[in-house]
């Protein structure tokens, strides 16, 4: 863990730094293990610039004569220009970065190091449990129980130790059952929807094969969850084509012969590569200063993003309509069952239950449906837009959650406890954090690596600053929000897009003013309320 | 069969559908017609919904065949809405679209709506109502006359112009004859007049049409006029003239053929350089003639910088009414799709190249305002007659540069100089009388959403919203108040409209707490000098609001507006309050009283007043004409509204395509529609 052996030349005076929004400065800059640091000359200490180099995606290096200019660009679309003097300190720096911007090991990362002055580890990490979360749950422990057969990541290696399953099926038959689904990601609860009692379900795609092979184990968990009901729907992420297909590398989905009861539904969303080449294409449309309106409506189509967002909000609405409004239970799943899965049982809890709609509630959902559930961070999220290097496993599956929260926010800017200034730090945090709760791919990995007793919680430190992270309009409401997801009203998220554009700082001093408003009418009720009492005082 | 005239009738056991407004079920009740609505009277007793029209928002009737349930009429409206109607008898649809076809298509602006509208009050107050917006009040808040502008009486009783208005502001060293003989110069007289002055720059935004040029006509009077636009302007020694008309095409209008010829004969004249003396001749006879025939072909064209000295030529692209036109109509199409992908809409945005003209007019304003504001520089600004896309550029460029265009009264004011006053075709481009078509263009509705987009790139520097725009928009197709009505000022005064119609600005203001920004920061620097706005194209979005009735009466969306002007309010109140208790503890200091618990009052909603409907237009109708009652509805958006939950599909059709072993449907090839019913609620 050697990282000064990647940093050859740590200080370099008379940088010049531009970066967007701000005016150009110039000062000395400094590379250490885990961070560039700019200070402008002369200032005090006032201006800064403190960029973890885990958030840089790509580095560009441009030399001329005896200097050089290194084009960084950021995780979060943020994209800086350092001049630096001395061809060789130029390329030493670049060096750096590049290097120390990609370390392989976890435990080397910056969320192993950080310790802020006001903060101590503490036992607790993280928001809930799920023992904490079923216990909470009252209701559900008549058909429910917490399974543990996973308390050693034998069954599977990528859920959690404890699982929620239908009460009647035991430990035995979940650990047969597992052999049956890719990964060993069974069927287990993830949402119970208290009006009516039926259920959400997630797993990955049964492996069914070339012949057809079933089950028994994985039937009785099934028609377990419809007990009582007359049927229940399976949405499949996947094409029936691309199940159908799935077959061959043996995979599959459930048989009409063997789930009777149940009901499939196909809905195809992109996954893997090609999203994550969507997104390169509409961060690259989105730097295109041809100022061409059919270029950019025609770039923005090409890419496929919001496409993608609609695809995603409306099979969400899918599956919140076959719970809410049938009224019958839905197994989800794709193929492995950790991506697309997660992204559509999120959305429609979302849209259906308002405990999820709160900062907390929001961000515990996350912390249970992608955190805990295996969504696999460190590949997904290993590089965004701009990176050079070639798409392996990495797909913004979680920035298009955000995306589709979003469109959410905007369309219900109501209904919703917390603030778009939150979806714009989960998009930075998840690339490159302080905190360790995107570290690694599973629970199993966090554990073994001691994650959550070395590192800070991200979903706690954000509670702690709710004043900025809450909206102000928020107004509690018990409906569903179905979102509508004509093109017409869906958007560019400008907000994450167009982040570093001085145009999205007038939305944001709209945002400042409502807060604004609110907390101003508060203060003057209290201030009424107080002076009404005052007297009353003075009386008795 | 012979037509019966329909008016005063009714026809019963009607149903009426709204698409465009969301209404999945159509609603059975009674048609009326009457001289000016087309009503429709819902039979349910609980409700009885009314439904009114008015002819002048019909664009078009379309009459479909007969089908055994009955007739049906698709009414299609100039706000973009369209209303189906099933008549039982195909005899009685016939006549009603005959009669409709001929009552949306008035001949005469005495069968204009605004002729018999009568709101309840007197002529005092009607007198009054014509002058609410006070343009002389403008030019002097602006700072004109002065030492450099002064007004003119060159075009009293519209002498030397007939299209513009009486009242002009030229440059002070602006002669008379300099001004008579720059007019003659000048496409329909209208020479170079003032539009607006910057205080701050002393630089101005100055207005007139085309140059009567063709190829090598020039004129002395106009070259002093605007070498005195340019003196008016102390800190400059140059203008900059603004041709908002896409280059090329002007050079192509100038006759593609016509520099072909050129061309040969300029070849012909080297070649013949070197002959005889006769040939010479008869040479320099042919290209004088066909010099003289281009000038009368053409006779327009754009200012020849080498004539006129120190000015400098800024060409931008907007296109031209047809264009636009047809751009427009391609919009309102992709709005109608019923179900398109995010592909087909998208394309459908790109195909239309109405965002791209937005953008071009806003870039037409923002060289205007850059030009005045930054470098100090005047502009002088013409398309080909200087009332279209003249009034846009300099209509934007005023809202760019002075924030009080950015209020209600002041966008008032704004459309009464820029459009109103100088002459922009009203009752043509918006089609209020029976007319040739190719005159129609939304010319003012684009401005109208250049404002929308800016409002949405400034969420705090506009104090009128969304709803104001919308209204504005419909007032100008409606007819049902004087203002918008005519050409230019001097036909509005033959018309003697003042004296028969009433002003559409003091009603839209008494309606002012519905259209204010609680946004809006009257105090807020930097968007309350001049507005810098973004152009690039990703800034740009549709403007839903105007152009898809579908989503805005959608199950009532929350929304922020209302929520912080309740908020707004809520503060007021409790700031008068607080003031209240302080003054009267500061009066009872020292006494003993027992104090009543003041309740905090409990946030809610503002709503609308609901507008009353009766059998004659009502009188205090705004904003959304076409309704009466139901418009107003749907704006109320009570909390708990059951309605906010939209079906994302009828479940019956959910069912139906639920399984795909069955191998009937590939539900992976429907188009996922959450929010969209697929079913299509048809009349029959």
């Amino acid at each position: 863990m050697e990282f000064s052996e990647h940093i050859r030349t740590a200080n370099v005076e008379d940088v010049e730094l531009r970066q967007p929004l701000q005016p150009a400065g110039r000062g000395t800059l400094c590379i250490t293990g885990h961070h560039l640091l700019f200070s402008v000359r002369g200032d005090g200490g006032g201006r800064q610039l403190l960029l973890l180099l885990r958030s840089v995606d790509a580095v560009e290096k441009r030399t001329s004569g005896s200097s050089g200019t290194i084009t960084i660009k950021c995780k979060d679309l943020r994209v800086l220009q350092l001049d630096i003097p001395g061809m060789e300190q130029c390329l030493n720096i670049a060096h750096s970065i590049e290097t120390l911007s990609c370390l392989d090991r976890v435990s080397d990362m910056f969320p192993f190091f950080y310790r802020p002055v006001d903060l101590r580890l503490q036992g607790c990490w993280g928001l809930s449990s799920p023992e904490g979360h079923f216990s909470q749950a009252q209701e559900l422990h008549q058909k429910w129980r917490l399974s543990s057969v996973n308390k050693d990541y034998l069954v599977c290696p990528s859920y959690p130790p404890a699982l929620i399953v239908p009460a009647c099926i035991d430990d035995k038959t979940l650990r047969k059952l597992a052999k049956f689904r890719q990964g060993g990601r069974f069927p287990v609860l993830c949402y119970y929807h208290r009006k009516n009692g039926m259920a959400i379900v997630r797993s990955s795609q049964p492996l069914m094969g070339a012949n057809r092979k079933c089950c028994t184990e994985d039937e009785q968990l099934l028609e377990a969850v419809i007990e009582g009901s007359d049927k229940g729907y399976i949405i499949d992420t996947r094409s029936s084509q691309q199940a159908q297909q799935a077959r061959m590398t043996g995979g599959g989905f459930e048989s009409k012969s063997c789930y009777g009861r149940w009901k499939r539904l196909h809905r195809q969303m992109e996954r893997g590569k090609a999203l994550q080449e969507s997104l390169i294409k509409l961060v690259e449309a989105c730097g295109d200063e041809s100022h061409n309106m059919d270029r950019w409506l025609s770039k923005l189509e090409n890419s496929k993003w919001l496409s993608h967002v609609q695809t995603a909000l409306s099979t969400a609405g899918l599956l919140a309509e076959c719970v809410e409004r049938d009224g019958h239970s839905v197994l989800v799943h794709g193929s492995e069952g950790t991506d697309c899965s997660l992204l559509i049982s999120t959305l429609a809890q979302l849209i259906m239950d308002p405990r999820c709609r709160t900062l907390e509630g929001f961000l515990t959902l996350l912390e249970r449906e992608w955190v805990q559930a295996g969504h696999p961070f460190q590949q997904r999220c290993a590089h965004s837009a701009y990176s050079h290097a070639r798409v392996q496993q990495e797909s913004p599956v979680f920035l298009l959650l955000l995306d589709c929260v979003w469109q959410l926010w905007r369309q219900f800017p109501l209904a919703l406890g917390f603030s778009e200034a939150l979806l714009l730090r989960l998009a930075s945090e998840v690339y490159a954090s302080d905190y360790g709760t995107f570290l690694c791919n599973s629970d199993q990995e966090r554990c073994l690596l001691g994650v959550k007793e070395k590192t800070y919680c991200l979903f706690q430190a954000l509670l702690r600053d709710r004043d900025l992270y809450s909206n102000p309009l928020y107004e509690p409401t018990e409906l569903a929000i179905w979102p509508s997801v004509h093109p017409q009203s869906l958007q560019l998220w400008r907000g994450f897009f167009l982040r570093w554009t001085p145009q999205v700082r007038q939305l944001e001093e709209a945002q400042e003013e409502i807060r604004h408003m609110v907390m101003e009418c508060a203060r003057l009720a209290l201030s009424v309320r107080d002076t009404a009492a005052r007297p009353s005082e003075n009386s008795s | 069969m012979p037509i019966r005239n329909k008016i005063g009738e009714m026809v019963e056991n009607v149903r009426l559908l709204e698409r465009s407004c969301g209404q999945r079920k159509p609603s059975v009740g009674t048609l009326y017609l009457s001289a000016t609505h087309t009503i429709f009277v819902e039979n349910n007793p609980e409700t009885r919904k009314e439904t009114w029209v008015p002819h002048s928002m019909v664009s078009g009737v379309e009459r479909l065949p007969p089908s055994p349930t009955g007739s049906q009429l698709i009414l299609r409206c100039k706000d973009f809405r369209v209303i189906l109607v099933l008549i039982p008898q195909e005899r009685d649809c016939v006549d009603i679209h005959a009669s409709l076809a001929r009552l949306s298509r008035p001949e005469k602006y005495s069968e204009l709506y605004c002729l018999s509208f009568n709101p309840n009050v007197n002529k005092e107050q009607r007198e009054e109502s014509w002058a609410f917006v006070d343009l002389a009040a403008d030019y002097r808040r602006m700072g004109v006359p002065n030492n450099l502008w002064v007004t003119t009486a060159a075009n009293s009783e519209y002498r030397v112009c007939d299209t513009y208005p009486s009242e002009l502001f030229v440059p002070k060293s602006a002669t008379p004859a300099v001004i008579v003989g720059s007019s003659r110069f000048r496409s329909r007289g209208r020479f170079p007049v003032l539009s607006y002055f910057h205080q701050d720059t002393l630089a101005a935004v100055c207005r007139c049409s085309q140059p009567l040029s063709g190829f090598s006509g020039r004129c002395q009077e106009d070259e002093m006029m605007l070498q005195a636009v340019m003196k008016s302007n102390p800190g400059s020694d140059y203008i900059y003239v603004v041709d908002t008309r896409p280059k090329t095409v002007l050079c192509a209008s100038l006759g593609k053929e016509y520099s072909e010829v050129m061309e040969t004969a300029m070849k012909l004249v080297n070649y013949l350089r070197s002959s005889s003396a006769l040939q010479h001749c008869l040479l320099r006879a042919f290209l004088n003639e066909l010099n003289a025939m281009a000038n009368r072909a053409a006779g327009k064209g754009y200012e020849n910088e080498d004539h006129y000295t120190n000015i400098k030529l800024q060409f931008i692209g907007i296109e031209n009414i047809h264009v636009m036109r047809s751009s427009q109509q391609k919009i309102v199409d992709v709005g109608e799709m019923r179900s398109p992908s995010m592909t087909d809409f998208l394309f459908g945005l790109e195909n239309s190249g109405w965002l791209k003209h937005i953008k071009a007019i806003l870039d037409a304003g923002v060289f205007i305002a850059r030009a005045v504001a930054d470098e100090g520089i005047s502009v002088l600004v013409h398309c080909s007659d200087g009332w279209d896309r003249t009034a846009q550029a300099c209509s934007v460029a005023s809202l760019l540069l002075d924030p009080y265009y950015r209020t209600i009264r002041g966008l008032m004011v704004l459309i009464e100089r820029d459009w109103v006053s100088f002459g922009h075709k009203f009752s043509h481009r918006y089609a209020h009388l029976d007319g040739d078509p190719k005159e129609v263009s939304p010319v003012l509705d684009q401005f109208l959403e250049c404002a929308w987009q800016l409002s949405e790139q400034f969420p705090c520097a506009f104090e009128f919203n969304e709803r104001f725009l919308i209204a504005v928009h419909s007032h100008i197709y409606s007819c049902q108040y004087g203002t918008f009505l005519g050409n230019c000022e001097k036909e509005r005064r033959d018309l003697r409209l003042r004296e028969h119609s009433h002003s559409v600005w003091p009603q839209l203001w008494k309606e002012r707490s519905q259209f204010t920004n609680p946004l809006y920061q009257t105090d807020l620097s930097p968007s309350q000098g001049v507005l810098r706005p973004n152009t690039s194209p990703y800034c740009f979005k549709l403007w839903k609001g105007l152009y898809n009735h579908t989503e805005k009466s959608m199950p009532p969306r929350q929304s922020p507006a209302d929520f912080l002007s309740t908020v707004r309010e809520e503060s007021k109140q409790l700031e008068e309050e607080l003031t209240n208790q302080q003054e009267r503890l500061t009066a009872l200091t020292g006494k003993p009283i027992t104090w009543e618990k003041v309740a905090v009052p409990r946030r809610r909603r503002r709503t609308d007043c609901q507008k009353h409907g009766g059998p004659d237009p009502p009188a205090t109708t705004h904003g959304r004409l076409i309704s009466g009652p139901d418009g107003q509805t749907d704006r109320k958006a009570p909390r708990k509204d059951p309605a906010l939950t939209l079906p994302l599909r009828d479940t019956d059709d959910f069912s139906a395509c639920s399984d795909l072993e069955s191998g009937v449907a590939d539900l992976s090839s429907r188009s996922s529609s959450g929010g969209d019913d697929n079913k299509e609620a048809e009349l029959e």
